[in-house]
């Protein structure tokens, strides 16, 4: 992908990462979060997994981000009131750390090999080539997660169940 | 580079203009319609008067309607309700109404049309992962309703926010297995190469389309992409008659405006995918890319211009068929309870459509690969 | 031609943001947030360095992280619903008690 288109979705990205966990609204965060989804699914596609990048857009940025959205409704969550005061040193030394630990990853991990040099095999990032190796290479690692999921389904069902007997309507926005 | 550049925005404008267009037409549509359908005059009271008769604008019928509800609806005062999020109030309608206007991008309009010694695709975006769009942006589409209620800060709106989002999130599921059985039978997600794959006959006379390799898919789609953009008989979230108008009562002016072309746009673009994957887009029966080939070995030549124009002609009339038909549904039938709707999403659609996707897999894998 | 170390690049730098996320906020719904993200740096980790490397099993990869992204987000999200219903509060501070 040429260079400009990199970095604006580079940036992109990383300005949308800040604002989650900057944000004082939750639902802001969200929102930030897929921005930074579809961006890092734009970056998939540039990279040539056409398919994957979709599929990120989909699964992640379309189903798993409202269900961070549901729950926010369902605990009626408000702007975090103590994100001003409080704990000035514990978030000093937190983003020391975290400079840190971008630091030391930078210093590594910019020294990957540079292969993206090589054209990319034909139909890289088909849906074919994905699904025969998912299916053929990969199998019981696929089976193996379709029984995740069904554990996950049940799990969470069980246990965000309401106990029998009480009731508890949504609240809306605001509402105090 | 550039020609291609200014073909493409050319392409990429002309799919807006006709779809936001449609989009006005079909709001007035709508209204006579239901007219017509429940036996009344419906919306005539709309004329040019005053200052515009007497200077000689003539009264144009239909046209002031189509024009006078927009024009209403824009200059209406835009309200953001207290205590409401205004960032997202602002933001859900345009939220919404981006992703279904994005999707047009990669319908398939016309086959090429060779001008100028090049060949355009009459398609705004030739993407070989078309489907896969398409359910993507369908997918990004739930996040306007959603906010657009909870922003609102109303107990009602957000009840019809949650409504929708729920619904919406149950029937993408079933227009996903729909069209996952259109997928296999074509072996391709491209939508361009699955209308030409709707092309010729069988026993010499009747046209290949989709619909007669898949109906159960046709049907799963058409339910599926009535209930996704939340209209009669699955339109509980913005029922008129409990929630006032659900996730968007606090929204007016242009905003609602906004949510009313997302309405209507949506309706299209089902109306455009059961076109596409089902009754051949673009195809004329017996149009060929040199001319007509009737079955009783007429043959009719015909230069390329002539037969592209045919295709987008015969495209439009499928489309405002198909906008007719829902329109016709939505009109009839009674409103879905919401435990029916969501017992029919996940009962009955999604089942229906893994056996179809299963019965599909077998009459593949026995005709040896893709029609 | 973007090189592969532009790519770690950015992916670090989203992983350390997921870190500071999740050390800085005390609200356990962000901090699922940060969690995601840091899930995502790594996806595109993986895709870059299989794109490198012409192999495709950076994609299968990454697809099976986003599947068991999908399955811990769903099973965390209910943990804490559980949570709130007796504690009424989503600070991770002030859920600090093994029993109540």
């Amino acid at each position: 992908m040429p260079l400009w288109l990199f970095g604006f979705l580079a940036a992109l990205s990383i300005v949308s990462a800040l604002g989650v966990i900057l944000q004082a609204n939750p639902v802001h965060s969200l929102l930030a979060l897929v921005m930074t989804l579809l961006a890092v699914a734009v970056l998939f596609i540039g990279l040539g997994a056409v398919t994957l990048g979709f599929i990120q857009a989909i699964v992640y940025a379309g189903a798993i981000m409202i269900l961070f959205l549901f729950v926010i409704w369902l605990l009626n969550l408000q702007a975090e009131a103590g994100m001003a005061g409080g704990r000035l040193a514990g978030k000093f030394f937190g983003a020391i750390a975290a400079a840190a630990l971008m630091g030391e990853l930078f210093a590594i991990l910019s020294r990957a090999p540079s292969g993206a040099n090589l054209e990319a095999p034909a139909g890289y990032g088909s849906i074919h080539n994905l699904a025969m190796l998912l299916f053929a290479d990969y199998l019981v690692a696929f089976e193996v997660t379709s029984f995740l999921l069904l554990a996950a389904v049940v799990g969470s069902v069980a246990l965000a169940r309401r106990p029998a007997g009480s009731a508890a309507p949504p609240r809306a926005a605001g509402s105090r | 580079m550039l020609t291609e550049l200014l073909i493409a925005a050319i392409k990429v404008i002309a799919v807006l203009v006709v779809v936001l267009s449609l989009g006005l037409v079909l709001m007035w549509f709508e209204r006579k319609g239901s007219a017509l359908i429940q036996d009344r005059v419906g919306a005539n009271r709309a004329a040019v008067t005053g200052l515009g008769a007497r200077i000689g604008i003539p009264n144009l019928g239909f046209i002031n309607t189509a024009l006078a509800d927009p024009i209403k609806m824009f200059t209406k005062e835009d309200m953001v309700p207290e205590g409401a999020d205004h960032f997202l109030h602002t933001l859900a309608p345009f939220l919404s109404l981006l992703p279904v206007l994005i999707t047009f991008a990669v319908i398939p309009f016309g086959d090429t049309l060779r001008a100028g010694g090049m060949t355009i695709n009459l398609q705004a975006a030739d993407l070989n992962v078309g489907l896969l769009y398409v359910l993507a942006t369908i997918g990004i589409g739930v996040y306007g309703t959603a906010l657009g209620g909870w922003a609102s800060n109303n107990r009602w709106a957000l009840l019809g926010a949650i409504r929708a989002s729920a619904q919406m999130i149950s029937y993408e599921l079933a227009l996903g297995l729909a069209v996952i059985a259109v997928v296999m039978t074509y072996g391709t997600l491209d939508l361009q190469a699955i209308v030409r794959g709707q092309g010729g006959v069988w026993f010499g006379w009747l046209p290949r389309w989709g619909v007669m390799l898949q109906p159960v898919a046709f049907i799963l789609l058409m339910t599926a992409g009535m209930a996704e953009s939340k209209r009669v008989p699955f339109d509980l979230p913005e029922s008129e008659s409990e929630l006032v108008a659900g996730y968007f009562t606090e929204y007016s002016g242009g905003k609602h405006a906004a949510f009313m072309l997302t309405d209507f746009v949506e309706v299209i673009l089902v109306a455009a995918l059961a076109t596409t994957l089902f009754f051949g887009g673009w195809q004329v029966p017996y149009l060929y890319r040199d001319g007509f080939h009737l079955p009783g070995g007429a043959f009719l030549a015909l230069p390329n211009a002539a037969v592209a124009i045919f295709g987008v002609v015969a495209f439009m009339i499928k489309l405002v068929a198909f906008c007719w038909l829902q329109i016709l549904i939505r009109w009839t039938l009674p409103r879905f309870r919401y435990d029916q709707l969501m017992r029919l999403g996940w009962k009955g659609l999604v089942p229906l459509g893994l056996l179809n996707v299963l019965a599909t897999a077998f009459v593949v894998v026995a005709f040896g690969g893709p029609h | 031609m973007v090189p592969t170390g532009y790519y770690m690049a950015l992916s670090a730098a989203l992983f350390a943001i997921g870190v500071a996320g999740v050390v800085l906020r005390r609200n356990v719904i962000v901090m699922f947030m940060s969690i995601e993200l840091m899930l995502n740096a790594v996806n595109l980790a993986f895709v870059a360095l299989g794109r490198g490397f012409g192999s495709a099993d950076g994609q299968v990869i990454v697809f099976f992280v986003i599947t068991v992204a999908a399955a811990e987000a769903a099973v965390g999200l209910a943990i804490m619903l559980a949570i709130f219903r007796s504690r009424e509060t989503v600070n991770a501070d002030e859920i600090n008690l093994m029993r109540w």
